[in-house]
């Protein structure tokens, strides 16, 4: 395997001591049936010097009987592996590849593009960290171009390369480079994908800007392939940030001797960590990071380790040690996107194993929201979920379902279902969040009525952009109060304004809702809704509720849309809070009743990034409106407009004290 | 709370070596077999693919003991020095070992010589094995094979299913997400496991140059009794040997890239005696290691056939 290097034969040692701190690449390549894809591997094994030459005589001899290439060296004829596929004279399945150069190993998920695509995609991606996605330079941007990236994007992978192949066939045009580039980052937006993308025009056949720069191409000034492959920064990737150490196995080998042995998915662990095992929520400290060779003083992603503790307590496999145990979500119905593998269809209802770093349960899907079509993309209602098909579905789990979104953490947000009977793992789910009133669809068949007024008219009679304020705090915090006294600033600078306040709905558009979590959320969840349409019709709508929950605050982002949503942290000191006391809450808590008080006898998550933080505490509700104001001509929501003086139009409201 | 963070701790402090990521993959997929499995057994064939799983085993569990026996399958014609070695490095590691000889081939005296080198495989090493596995009733067994080592291994699961006949279906085989590993069986069914599936020959060499991992002495060269035939350097390791008119063994220097039975395995000419001269004469060689394989001669595609029958 002559790696080139002169080092080899004058330095052994020299060339092994370069060779010791390589890292490691996992990439996948797409294409469709004869895009190149074969041709690429073959001729990056071959340039980097990873084929023998009894391989390679091999090649030739096929290249004779059964290649494309007239009886030139086919490339691609060393990528195929079983007997069968060679006589089909395709690929139907995940192969695995292996090269290195100096400074990183390759492992290469080499999938094939068609049929069955779908399933051996998912799979090659699911622990890629980068996809070479395959387009020839004749015919640019495909449908299944934009499959394959989408699959891409599903399974979380942060860097693109898109390779357009076959430049020697459309003369080496920078043009058409350039079109397909344009044509391919439109449809990335439109996707909702921010890849690392990096475009290439390459062949394949020839090696330009495979493993070499092109001749041809000087007016590209980027690095060949290989070279983008070896640096490409995957390291920041990981998240160092969130302990997510799933249990996999307890050891005991003597009466001694008890640690707890799994691979690190997130987060940094060192002796001393005060932890907590989840899901029983007990917390200890890690007493040592035992390894064969020696104790370690720190750990990191993708570590596999043993861990001791300071105290004796419960943990077994499928437990899951965490320093912050409010960050990792828990569910018995979670949704998620759900790629089907198998022959056989889905069966809702039906009980299947779910098998995920917490293990074994049973689980089953009540509905499917919607299926993703793959050639146009959209969201289609499904009849059944059918083999290579993808949907965002409901999964119930018969116990408590501890998990990451997907997005955030690949090892803890994904999971598989396994059929009971034939033991076949029949799908790959991605966990997209917890299933709430913010999932449901509405019904397909409604159809949205367009205004004939237009937002540009809106905004031009109304003098501003629509927003919608959310105003977040504790009980007593001053929400209300502030809520009003921008409300009447806008108001006297002639914005058109309605006011929501928490108190208010909870006694029409809310009856319904109690003060549970998941009420709480819903009552969120409307008033975001209703702040929608009257944005939609040019109005800016105050909001002045509690939304202790920043899962509900970010979904409420979402509905409003976020270049219209400003989240304002009303951050009145608790002592304040308790002083003022609107509705008696905080002293009849104190009392002994049992109310679900935000902040005190339940959570209050901190907004971590809201848009503004005020008070009306150490400044009046007066000034505290005005920052906001002042924010929102910034953002360009205010422009112009003539003061016109008026009532306030419903004052006096009562405050019933109960937290909204 | 004393978390640490990257703002503490440095991406770099973090960063590892492609070759610690493989050892923590291969150790990963170790402890899920033990959970996952009752009857684990690890087949152990003592070549340095062997020795280097066996090592990450020792990772895996440390500091408890190996939570499985150690299979090997002894076709009676291994290379002496294998068996020596065998028997010392589990003396040593105090590992449970159990040996395999097909009764057959004591019974009817099957060699390689008189049967074939395809015939003497299936009875001496592959109904072996089969016995074996269904002697202890394991439902999963560790094997050291790699992807890169033949074409057909290319698509190998690391969890790669079995029947109950212990047959392996390629249209049977069981898609692989992230680091799930699916090893739900029904009774009689089983698992090869394959935790050095990412591994490169030249990722298993350095791994043992590292570690300082003892390997089988055959794999350095010395003077070694050999004998050409078809061009290939056959080792005379004890008298069963069946010289050829006019066949004189000559001392040779040779080594073995790979190891299995002694009248079967081609040695190569070579005066490399410590690790990095093997490992140099490897990135400087022309032909893949199996080559010295007498069994993969027969025609491509072998390996698969006998994979369909139930060798690895
Ligand atoms: N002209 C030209 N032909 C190419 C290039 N890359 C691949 N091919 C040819 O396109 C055909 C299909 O290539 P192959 O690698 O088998 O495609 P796959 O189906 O994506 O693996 C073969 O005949 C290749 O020789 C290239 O860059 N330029």
């Amino acid at each position: 395997m002559s790696h080139q290097s002169d080092l080899i034969a004058t330095d052994i040692e020299g060339y092994l001591a370069e060779h010791e701190d390589k890292d490691l690449l996992r990439f996948l390549t797409c294409g469709s049936v004869d895009d190149g894809k074969s041709t690429l591997i073959g001729r990056l094994l071959h340039d980097s010097h990873m084929i023998y030459e009894d391989q390679l005589e091999a090649v030739k001899a096929d290249s004779t009987t059964q290649g494309s290439t007239g009886g030139e060296l086919d490339l691609s004829l060393l990528m195929d592996g079983l007997k069968a596929e060679r006589e089909q004279g395709i690929t139907i399945d995940v192969a695995y590849r292996y090269f290195s150069t100096k400074r990183r190993k390759f492992i290469i998920a080499d999938t094939p593009g068609h049929v069955q695509y779908t399933r051996n995609m998912v799979t090659g991606a699911s622990t890629a960290q980068l996809a070479v996605v395959m387009v020839d330079a004749r015919h640019g941007v495909l449908p299944q171009t934009k499959r394959h990236s989408t699959i891409a994007h599903l399974l979380g992978i942060k860097h693109v390369v898109v390779a357009i192949n076959k430049m020697d066939l459309v003369d080496w045009s920078q043009q058409a480079f350039d079109q397909i580039r344009k044509e391919y980052e439109q449809f990335t937006a439109e996707l909702g994908a921010t890849f690392d993308a990096y475009f290439l025009p390459m062949s394949a056949l020839t090696g330009d800007n495979v493993v070499n720069p092109s001749e041809n191409m000087p007016w590209f000034d980027g690095v060949p392939l290989m070279e983008h492959l070896e640096t490409v920064d995957v390291a920041s990737d990981r998240d160092y940030d969130r302990l997510r150490l799933p249990v996999q196995l307890v050891s005991r080998p003597d009466l001694d001797f008890r640690g707890f042995q799994g691979t690190i998915a997130s987060g940094v662990l060192r002796p001393g960590d005060r932890v907590t095992v989840l899901p029983s929520g007990v917390s200890s400290t890690i007493e040592r990071i035992v390894t064969f060779d020696g104790d370690q003083d720190l750990a990191g992603p993708g570590d596999a380790v043993t861990v001791t503790l300071t105290d004796e307590i419960d943990v077994s496999r499928g437990d899951v040690f965490v320093h912050d145990p409010k960050s990792m979500q828990r569910a018995h119905k979670v949704d998620a996107m759900l790629v089907w593998m198998a022959e056989t269809p889905l069966r809702t209802g039906a009980s299947y194993l779910l098998q995920s770093t917490g293990g074994l349960s049973n689980a089953h899907v009540p509905t499917i929201r919607y299926q993703l079509d793959m050639d146009t993309l959209d969201r289609v209602e499904p009849e059944k979920l059918e083999l290579n098909s993808i949907a965002r579905v409901a999964v119930e789990v018969d116990r408590e379902f501890l998990f990451d979104p997907y997005e955030r953490n690949r090892t803890t947000g994904s999971f598989i279902l396994v059929d009971r009977l034939t033991n076949a793992t029949v799908a790959a789910g991605m966990v997209v969040g917890k299933s709430s009133a913010w999932d449901q669809e509405a019904i397909e068949t409604l159809q949205r009525a367009v205004s004939l007024v237009t937002p540009t008219e809106r905004a031009t009679r109304f003098a501003q952009q629509p927003a919608t304020i959310l105003l977040t705090g504790l009980t007593g915090a001053g929400k209300s109060t502030i809520a009003k006294a921008l409300e009447r600033r806008l108001f006297d600078s002639g914005r058109v304004t309605v006011r929501l306040d928490g108190q208010n709905v909870r006694q029409g558009v809310s009856r319904d809702l109690g003060f549970t979590a998941p009420d709480r959320s819903e009552n969120v969840r409307r008033v975001a809704e209703v702040g929608r349409l009257l944005n939609d019709q040019g109005i800016i709508a105050i909001a002045a509720m509690l939304a202790p929950d920043a899962e509900d605050r970010e979904r409420a982002r979402d509905v409003v849309g976020s270049h219209r949503f400003i989240e304002v942290h009303v951050d009145t000191p608790m002592e304040v809070c308790r002083e003022r006391d609107p509705g008696g809450l905080y002293s009849a808590l104190e009392n002994g009743a049992v109310i679900d008080l935000p902040g005190v006898s339940s959570t209050y998550d901190r907004p971590t990034d809201p848009d503004l933080v005020t008070t009306d505490w150490d400044r009046t509700a007066d000034e505290a409106a005005e920052e906001i104001v002042d924010l929102m001509r910034e953002r360009g929501m205010l422009r112009g407009g003539t003061p016109a003086p008026a009532d306030d139009p419903d004052g006096g409201e009562v405050n019933t004290g109960r937290p909204d | 709370m004393s978390e640490a963070t990257t703002e503490d701790v440095g991406i770099d402090e973090l960063r590892r070596t492609h070759l610690k990521q493989l050892e923590a993959e291969a150790i990963h997929i170790m402890r899920e077999v033990v959970a996952q499995f009752e009857r684990p057994v690890m087949l152990y064939s003592i070549g340095k693919d062997s020795s280097v799983m066996l090592h990450l085993a020792r990772k895996a569990f440390h500091p408890g003991r190996l939570p499985f026996p150690l299979l090997h399958v002894n076709t009676t014609w291994k290379f002496r020095e294998m068996i020596e070695f065998r028997d010392r490095i589990a003396e040593e590691l105090e590992l449970e070992l159990h040996e395999k000889i097909n009764p057959r081939v004591v019974e009817e005296g099957i060699n390689p010589f008189d049967h074939g080198s395809q015939g003497y495989t299936t009875i001496a090493k592959t109904d072996a094995l089969k016995q074996a596995l269904t002697e202890g009733r394991y439902d999963a067994a560790f094997g050291g094979a790699r992807r890169d080592e033949e074409k057909s291994r290319a698509k190998e699961r690391v969890f790669s299913f079995r029947d109950s006949k212990h047959r392996w279906d390629p249209k049977n085989q069981r898609p692989e997400l992230w680091s799930l590993y699916n090893g739900r069986v029904n009774k009689g069914e089983s698992i090869r496991v394959f935790p050095l599936s990412n591994w490169t020959e030249l990722d298993i060499w350095q791994y043992i140059y590292l570690e300082d991992i003892e390997i089988v002495p055959l794999y350095y060269s010395a003077e070694r009794p050999v004998v050409e035939r078809d061009g290939t350097l056959i080792m005379v390791d004890d008298d069963r040997f069946r010289l050829e008119e006019g066949e004189e063994p000559e001392l040779r220097s040779v080594r073995f890239r790979t190891l299995g039975c002694y009248p079967l395995t081609g040695a190569v000419e070579s005066t490399a005696d410590t690790l990095p001269r093997i490992i140099q004469e490897m990135l400087l060689a022309t032909n893949s290691e199996r080559e010295g394989r007498v069994i993969d001669y027969d025609a491509q595609g072998s390996m698969e056939d006998k994979k369909r029958e139930g060798y690895f």
